[in-house]
């Protein structure tokens, strides 16, 4: 399934007082790819995975994006994760009093019916839900801890892996799973991400350092300023941004 | 989150119809003819018709309490019909003899309800008592009950059948002067339910009796009594709801409960009473309630679990007097406020015998421009040694313009009295609604797994059947604040 986005522009806030905040992405994922978005503080690279996951603070004002050539923007949030999307979140939010095992039997049960799989009771859920938590290199402990509630900055960005590898998405953006994670998370996140990918699964990783690229390696890197993509090229482009930073687009 | 007035309008209150039935009442405002009426036409013996007048007396006495969190317009006692039944064809004996004599039109507002109350439809499990503005119209199960020894039924068949009892115990709990609604109710009271669960007997069904106001004019003045004796166990659960209406309708309750020694009382309520108009403030029902039970035995037990969903203004302390040493009380609250609500509500733990235990848990959900306020007093007496109470008060603001209130009190008389309180306060922001439906929940679900996962210590509380029905109120009132 192909994610493409042509000359996507968008805005946060209302059309009077709001500010643009992509100005024109044009960027196509085929399967089985890995494409690296890298870029400074402010460039869009949040917004881009926000726009994508259907929030409705941001307003897309020209272009679109599809995935498996159907309108992506025109689905609800909820719909564009039952359509193989999956987006996580660089600040996942806590949810208190919610069982992160109980959510995630929810989430899959949600998607298994929008597929017209069979859902999964309450009472088979514990040993399929082991089973994707030793995939995901994920702490066992975490189908009993609350979501994200009481869980770390490190924590909860494993628990976005977590939700990915249950939620079987065929394009995963990931915004930034890999900051303020120590260098043994980081690992585990890249392996989970790697025991994840398959020829027909692309994923896109945001993320300022080269550390998970080394262990992710991309297909393609990106560098997004002001809101565009302003350079393109292979894995070598990462190394010389961690060189060079991104003065040269006066960032 | 948005400033916008909700989309909540008043057509999401389902059970907002109402029903055309000829109405008997005894005419607008209170006087002690009116009651020494009330009275006769129910066939009432002597000591009721006391136990009213004296309530009456005591009442024009009293003023309206002022110290809780609410604001409303001081109420036209004189604009209310204290008196309403179903007009029927019969010999005015108060309750109807069988199903065969309630008016079509009433038993299918029960239908309408998910009440039904033939033999055929009634819920299997359950037995239920169901009140029709003043007069309880059925009590279903009546013989698998008998066989066991209890006695459930409405009060006025309690008062012929069974005036002993009633004599002993009604205003045992809570005194006719104990505060300005109980008084009036005392006055005024017309139906209700009574139970009795003999010693030594585990009620074999779920007690339910549903509370519905039909009369847009009238007020409903139940009375509750659940008498429990020695080592006897029972779980009840009372239901409401109400017409809507542009006018404010006056509901003031008291159940009184009385656990023997060993006893165990659950009282569960889900309370959905028209609410009034979300915009203006409108009509609604103004739930002014008093609740108390009191664990008279050694080891006795009562647990209140309610889930407050409705009422344009609730002002209700389910409350418990730990008399009996090693004596347990509870209090499960969920109180969602929405639209114009106004809620003031908790509990009082009065901890009077030895190692006496107490257990609170309180959330409040207020969204739009409701306003959600906790009250709690828990009280350690001289003699209550090894008293122990926990508290947690949880508060989840919906929108930036819901207010919510905790006011704690603690008054402890002896130094070894083990007293925890703990309170947050939280937000259900768009931020966690977005983060879930990302996850794949449509945003009812999402709704739904953000309060259920709030209320969940409650919930659990709540009787197997009710559970669900409960959390898919709340899911629904809050959708419309949400969306």
């Amino acid at each position: 399934m192909t994610l493409a986005i042509t000359n996507l522009h968008a805005r946060v806030g209302d059309e009077a007082t709001g500010k643009a905040l992509l100005n024109g992405i044009d960027l196509v994922v085929k399967p089985g790819e890995v494409h690296a978005i890298m870029g400074p503080n402010g460039a869009g690279k949040s917004t881009l995975a926000k726009v994508l996951a259907g929030h409705d603070a941001y307003a897309v004002t020209a272009g679109g994006a599809t995935l498996g050539g159907a309108d992506l923007l025109a689905l609800e949030p909820h719909e564009r994760v039952h359509a193989g999307l999956f987006v996580g979140f660089q600040y996942p939010v806590e949810v208190p009093g919610v069982v992160n095992g109980e959510f995630l039997r929810l989430a899959y049960n949600a998607r298994a019916k929008a597929r017209n799989q069979p859902e999964v009771a309450a009472k088979d859920w514990a040993p399929k839900l082991a089973e994707y938590i030793r995939q995901a290199e994920a702490p066992e402990d975490f189908a009993g801890r609350g979501l994200n509630a009481g869980l770390s900055g490190g924590q909860r960005k494993r628990n976005e892996i977590l939700q990915m590898v249950v939620l079987d998405p065929l394009v995963a953006v990931l915004d930034e799973t890999d900051s303020g994670l120590d260098i043994d998370a980081i690992k585990a996140v890249a392996r989970g991400i790697n025991a994840w990918r398959r020829a027909d699964r692309s994923v896109v990783l945001i993320t300022h350092f080269q550390r998970l690229l080394d262990l992710v390696q991309p297909d393609r890197v990106h560098v997004l300023v002001g809101g565009r993509l302003v350079e393109s090229g292979g894995p070598e482009l990462s190394a010389r941004l961690e060189r060079e930073g991104y003065g040269r687009w006066g960032a | 989150m948005t400033d916008a007035p909700s989309e909540f309008s008043a057509q999401d209150y389902k059970y907002g119809f109402s029903t055309a039935v000829e109405a008997e009442t005894f005419g607008a405002g209170l006087d002690e003819a009116k009651i020494r009426r009330i009275s006769r036409s129910r066939g009432e013996p002597q000591f009721l018709l006391d136990f009213r007048l004296k309530a009456y007396a005591v009442w024009r006495g009293m003023q309206p309490p002022e110290w809780a969190s609410l604001h409303y317009p001081p109420i036209d006692y004189d604009g209310i019909q204290f008196f309403s039944q179903p007009k029927k064809s019969g010999d005015g004996t108060p309750a109807y003899a069988s199903l065969a004599d309630v008016p079509k039109e009433v038993l299918e507002t029960f239908e309408k309800l998910g009440i039904p109350l033939d033999e055929q439809k009634r819920l299997s499990n359950v037995a239920v008592d169901a009140v029709f503005d003043s007069v309880s119209i059925a009590t279903t199960h009546q013989q698998k009950l008998h066989d066991a020894g209890v006695i459930f039924c409405s009060f006025t068949e309690a008062v012929h059948s069974y005036p002993a009892l009633i004599e002993r115990w009604l205003g045992s709990v809570v005194p006719t002067a104990d505060n300005y609604f109980a008084a009036l109710n005392s006055a005024v009271f017309s139906d209700g339910s009574f139970v009795y669960i003999p010693p030594y007997t585990r009620c074999p069904l779920e007690l339910s009796t549903y509370f519905r106001i039909n009369n847009t004019e009238a007020g409903q003045f139940e009375r509750t009594l659940i008498v429990c004796d020695e080592g006897a166990q029972v779980s009840y659960l009372e239901g409401c709801t109400a017409p809507k209406t542009s006018k404010h309708q006056l509901h003031a309750a008291v159940v009184e409960l009385v656990a023997a020694q060993d006893a165990d009382i659950k009282y569960s309520t889900v309370q959905n009473w028209y609410a009034g108009d979300p915009e203006t403030g409108e009509g609604g029902v103004y739930n002014f309630v008093t609740k108390r039970g009191a664990c008279r035995g050694a080891r006795s037990r009562i647990s209140w679990t309610q889930v407050e969903a409705g009422s344009a203004i609730t002002w209700k302390y389910p409350s418990c007097i730990l008399q009996g040493d090693d004596s347990v009380g509870e209090f499960y609250s969920v109180a969602l406020t929405n639209g114009r609500m106004q809620a003031d509500t908790g509990t009082k733990m009065i901890h009077l015998g030895r190692n006496t235990r107490s257990r609170i848990i309180a959330k409040g959900i207020a969204a739009d421009r409701s306003q959600s306020t906790y009250r709690g007093l828990v009280q350690v007496a001289r003699k209550a040694e090894g008293a122990r109470n926990f508290t947690a008060c949880d508060s989840m603001l919906v929108g930036k313009r819901a207010e919510a209130r905790t006011y704690p009190y603690i008054d402890a008389q002896r130094d070894d009295a083990q007293i925890e309180h703990e309170a947050s306060t939280s937000r259900l922001s768009e931020d966690q609604l977005f983060y879930l439906q990302a996850r794949g929940l449509s945003e009812e679900d999402a709704v739904a797994a953000i309060v259920t996962g709030f209320c969940k210590d409650v919930l659990d509380e709540l009787p197997l059947e009710f559970a669900a029905e409960a959390r898919k109120l709340l899911t629904l009132k809050l959708e419309n604040s949400v969306g």
